[in-house]
């Protein structure tokens, strides 16, 4: 299946691969290659991108989006809304759409998830969290194909051009690839800190869950269960069950996905057992051994399988706030140990 | 509670009202202890984790003693740079105490260049200084052990002639007492010598790990330092030891709920060979392992399980079920030991520069140092000398009730000891005489009253702490022992506002969340009353409570610091501990259903 070359499987790139397969692609395919437990899939690469955007001519106006200043929304909206409906609009060259097509075959014509994978995102400058477009309970190759396109468009977002224009990021080399991937019916799903995101603390790690999807916690719908485990130990250190009133989950129909009310019985109920929680944070270690710095994991537990085995990662990103804090060394050897205690002892110690 | 601008405070010690019916508690304890007008403008903290029962009058020689050698420590010997010494005053009978900064910027300069290099001594011989330590402390509690206390019979010993010493034995009551007094102070004068030291090494490792791992708890910081060889944990283990004789020798049986060990012992002779064979086991353990107290050796009422059998034999009972069962009834050392390594080398792993991990190795390493001190000294004083030094006052005690003075053996403690001296000079004077010493018309009435005025105070809850928010809180033990931080200051400042409410917070001491009934105990001679899955609530956890921690749910204190014993052996047990609570005790009434949350410090009462 090596098709027209723009498509690659997942198990077939690897997070040097982020210019072909985008932030997002690059990471799962990596984890993939690793072993990690990662959904089955496939990436629309960025070539792809780059060839319909050659086809419809849309150079000259991605200068002039780069010349409006970052504050000009509706400058910035205009000129965004008529590439994107070019884009939306363009048909698929029959190559490409059938590459799609064979490949959401091969991965058994399941309900699959459709993501945006810019080649600009998750690179550890900046994380572009949640800026573009991401479709869940996506059925049949026409609406794959369909939201592919829609993923490229979404990097002409009023929100993904604007935050471009406020980091000075240039327009031209920027390319969309586009993750397919099977779909987890998640039972609860979350995400996972592998160092304090209120403190930096290394020697944690912080998660969040709650019930359905993901998108619930990452699109603030519901206050999560929040957890800190400790890395040394594997003890669940701190916990926060909170009452989660709010859900997200596929649409009747099984197209898409709706919010919900969590039904009363589970409302105040812990989302993960001891083991789940245990489970994710071995996992956070390893991926981070695996990256060798911190990082920001989303996740969700599948409801239809056997307890321990529903596990999946669904993305895995340097997380950004922390690291880009200056480090200050917070102590340095001396020429005696206990010349720290001179030190320590020879000053106040405010109350 | 907050943004109003004011500076929150406590009640002043002028404030404090006396409690009807003990009116006259300052005719019992010395001038020098009593609050001053002026002490109104300084921060106390009431020290319940070493007095948190009213002070018969005897017993402030533990506040007294003890506080002359930890200032001398700190303010005179190795001149610590920030702090002086550590002052106390008594209302009420409960022991408040403070420590005096030095916040002069020259001051502190001057006083951390003699510091470096006394200390310096110190950290750098430590090894070859704390084995002579051992020695010294040895030889002084052979002494107090050989303190005869004068029997002054009708006539006096004939070697006195023979041997023509010249002295007869009336002389050597006052010597003898005076002796025992000098050797409590120069003990006193050993237990601090490295001590606080050794707070100095773990307030450093403490405050880097704060710093470099925001999160990280108390507890955690406390098990890469934890010594796992501890002699206070000698006791528990020969207990343990022993029942495992008594299952492998057969005679198991003897030891159930509620036994004598009057008729254990008897019944065990009546054995033959496997009887012996344990009774020679418990006499190798006893000596010097049963000579820890009950308390932790502020109270002449904290006895050693030597004075008291009744104590450890409480406890084998249970870990005879444990051997019987087949679990290991001894610790885990060497699991223990591979852990606290792999925590430590963990975190050193996490931290993120060559220069960083060069300085943990340097504080761990100094902690590792001078721990075994700070672990074991406890055992040398608070214990073995101290039970031993009560004995030999209890015999005086002895010796004043026969010469009238007193009404029983016991009621010497409800004296100061410059009482004692005069009540002393009294018998001797009337065994010279041949008369009657005049001490009972005076002395039992005196006794009587200070009972009765203990009995009332007992009731009265001290507030944890007195005066303005201090302005530094410079001294290593204060931080480390007492656990008095910002943040205790916090709690403790909250404690008045959240008296109506069913949350009490202290420090998350031990992990684990627990929900049982709580008993309340004031007083570790009520230890007997605690029920098997109980959550026992205290002013304090004493680490020789440590044999009931196999039977109880979880512990609640008033004050304590995580690096207390109570908390490193709770933490052993898998036991959810909250500390520091500063209320517990008042708040809490035995009989009710409490949640105790040893994760986040917190204690719900349910109803």
């Amino acid at each position: 299946m090596a098709g027209s070359g723009f498509v690659r499987r997942l198990p077939d790139i690897a997070i040097a691969d982020r210019q072909l397969a985008g932030g997002k692609g690059s990471s799962l395919g990596e984890l993939t290659r690793a072993g990690f437990p990662v959904p089955d899939g496939y990436v629309v690469t960025a070539p792809a991108f780059e060839q319909m955007l050659a086809a419809l001519g849309q150079q000259a106006s991605l200068g002039e989006i780069e010349r409006l200043p970052a504050g000009d929304h509706a400058g910035i909206e205009r000129a965004a809304a008529s590439i994107r409906r070019r884009i939306e609009n363009a048909p698929l060259p029959a190559g490409l759409r059938t590459s799609i097509a064979d490949h959401y075959r091969a991965l058994g014509g399941a309900p699959v998830a459709v993501r945006s994978s810019a080649t600009a995102e998750d690179g550890g400058e900046a994380s572009f969290a949640g800026l573009q477009d991401t479709y869940l309970w996506t059925r049949g190759p026409e609406a794959v194909a369909e939201h592919v396109r829609k993923c490229w468009a979404s990097l002409y977002s009023l929100e993904s051009v604007s935050y471009r224009r406020r980091i000075g990021l240039p327009e031209a080399g920027l390319a969309m690839a586009v993750v397919v991937q099977r779909m987890v019916d998640a039972r609860c799903a979350g995400v996972m800190f592998t160092r304090s995101p209120t403190t930096g603390d290394r020697s944690v790690i912080a998660l969040e869950a709650s019930w359905g999807l993901g998108s619930a916690i990452v699109g603030g719908a519901v206050t999560p269960d929040t957890y800190r485990i400790s890395k040394v130990t594997g003890e669940i250190v701190r916990r926060q069950v909170a009452v989660k009133v709010r859900l997200h989950r596929m649409a009747l129909g099984g197209q898409g996905i709706v919010e919900d009310d969590v039904p009363v019985n589970l409302q105040a109920a812990a989302c993960l057992s001891d083991e789940e929680i245990r489970a994710l944070a071995r996992l956070g270690r390893h991926i981070e051994d695996h990256y060798g710095a911190p990082q920001d994991i989303e996740w969700a537990i599948a409801g239809d399988r056997r307890a321990g085995e529903g596990l999946f990662l669904l993305q895995s990103r340097p997380e950004t706030v922390w690291a880009h804090r200056e480090p200050t060394p917070l102590a340095a050897p001396k020429a005696t140990p206990f010349s720290h205690v001179v030190e320590l002892l020879g000053k106040n110690l405010p109350s | 509670m907050e943004g109003n601008g004011v500076t929150r405070g406590f009640p002043l010690p002028s404030e404090i009202a006396d409690v009807p019916g003990a009116e006259g508690w300052r005719s019992m304890y010395p001038y020098f202890t009593r609050f001053q007008p002026e002490d109104d403008q300084r921060f106390w903290f009431y020290n319940s984790m070493h007095f948190p029962e009213p002070m018969p009058v005897f017993d402030t020689i533990t506040a007294e003693i003890p506080y002359s050698a930890i200032g001398a420590n700190t303010a005179r010997i190795f001149v610590f740079p920030t702090t002086l010494g550590i002052e106390h005053r008594i209302v009420n009978g409960r022991v408040y105490i403070t420590a005096i900064p030095v916040t002069d910027p020259a001051e502190i300069a001057r006083r951390a260049a003699i510091f470096e290099e006394r200390a310096g001594y110190y950290y750098q011989n430590w090894d070859r200084l704390q084995s002579g330590w051992k020695a010294r402390m040895e030889s002084l509690i052979r002494e107090i052990g050989a303190i005869e206390v004068p029997q002054l019979p009708e006539f006096d010993d004939p070697r006195v002639v023979m041997d023509a010493t010249g002295v007869a034995q009336n002389h050597y009551v006052r010597e003898n007492f005076h002796r025992c007094i000098d050797l409590f102070s120069t003990m006193w004068h050993h237990h601090t010598e490295f001590l606080m030291l050794g707070y100095g090494a773990y307030v450093v490792f403490f405050e880097f790990c704060k710093k470099a791992f925001p999160e990280i708890g108390d507890q955690m910081v406390a098990r890469m330092v934890a010594g796992i060889d501890v002699m206070m944990y000698r006791p528990d283990d020969e207990l343990r030891r022993l029942a495992k004789l008594a299952v492998e020798w057969g005679v198991d049986d003897l030891f159930t709920d509620d036994c004598d060990p009057g008729k254990v012992f008897a019944a065990l002779r009546d054995r033959g060979e496997p009887g012996r064979r344990w009774l020679a086991g418990f006499e190798e353990a006893r000596e010097p392992w049963f000579n820890v107290s009950t308390g932790d050796g502020f109270y002449h009422h904290h006895r050693s399980w030597n004075d008291d059998l009744t104590v450890p034999f409480a406890a084998l009972p249970r870990y005879v079920a444990l051997v019987r069962a087949g679990q290991e009834a001894t610790r885990p050392t060497e699991a223990l030991r591979v852990e606290r390594e792999r925590i430590a080398a963990e975190y050193r792993g996490l931290l993120t520069s060559e220069d960083e991990r060069a300085a943990f190795d340097q504080m761990l390493g100094l902690c590792r140092l001078v721990f075994p001190y700070v672990e074991d000294h406890k055992f040398y004083c608070e214990h073995w000398f101290t039970t031993l030094f009560f004995q030999r006052i209890r015999e005086f005690g002895g010796l004043l009730h026969r010469a009238g003075v007193l009404a029983e053996d016991e009621d010497i403690f409800h004296l100061h000891h410059t009482e004692i001296d005069q009540a002393l000079s009294d018998v001797m004077l009337a065994w010279a005489a041949g008369g009657n010493a005049l001490g009972g018309r005076h002395f039992q009435p005196i006794v009587a009253e200070r009972k009765q005025m203990l009995e009332v105070l007992r009731d009265w809850s001290p507030p944890p702490a007195l005066g303005p928010m201090p302005e530094a809180l410079n001294d290593p033990a204060v931080r480390m022992l007492w656990g008095v931080t910002a943040q205790t200051l916090e709690v403790w400042s909250h404690a008045s506002d959240a008296a109506h409410s069913r949350e009490i917070h202290g420090y998350a001491a031990s992990s684990g969340v627990v929900e049982g009934i709580a008993r309340v105990l004031r007083d570790v001679n009520e230890i007997g009353q605690i029920r098997a899955g109980e959550i026992l609530v205290c002013p304090v956890t004493a680490p020789s409570w440590g044999p009931v921690f196999g039977k109880i749910a979880a512990t609640v204190s008033d004050i304590g610091g995580t690096m207390s014993h109570a908390a490193i052996i709770a933490r052993e047990y898998g036991m959810p501990a909250v500390v520091g609570t500063g209320q517990a005790t008042k708040r809490i009434k035995t009989g009710q259903r409490i949640r105790v949350d040893g994760d986040r410090g917190i204690v719900h009462i349910l109803g």
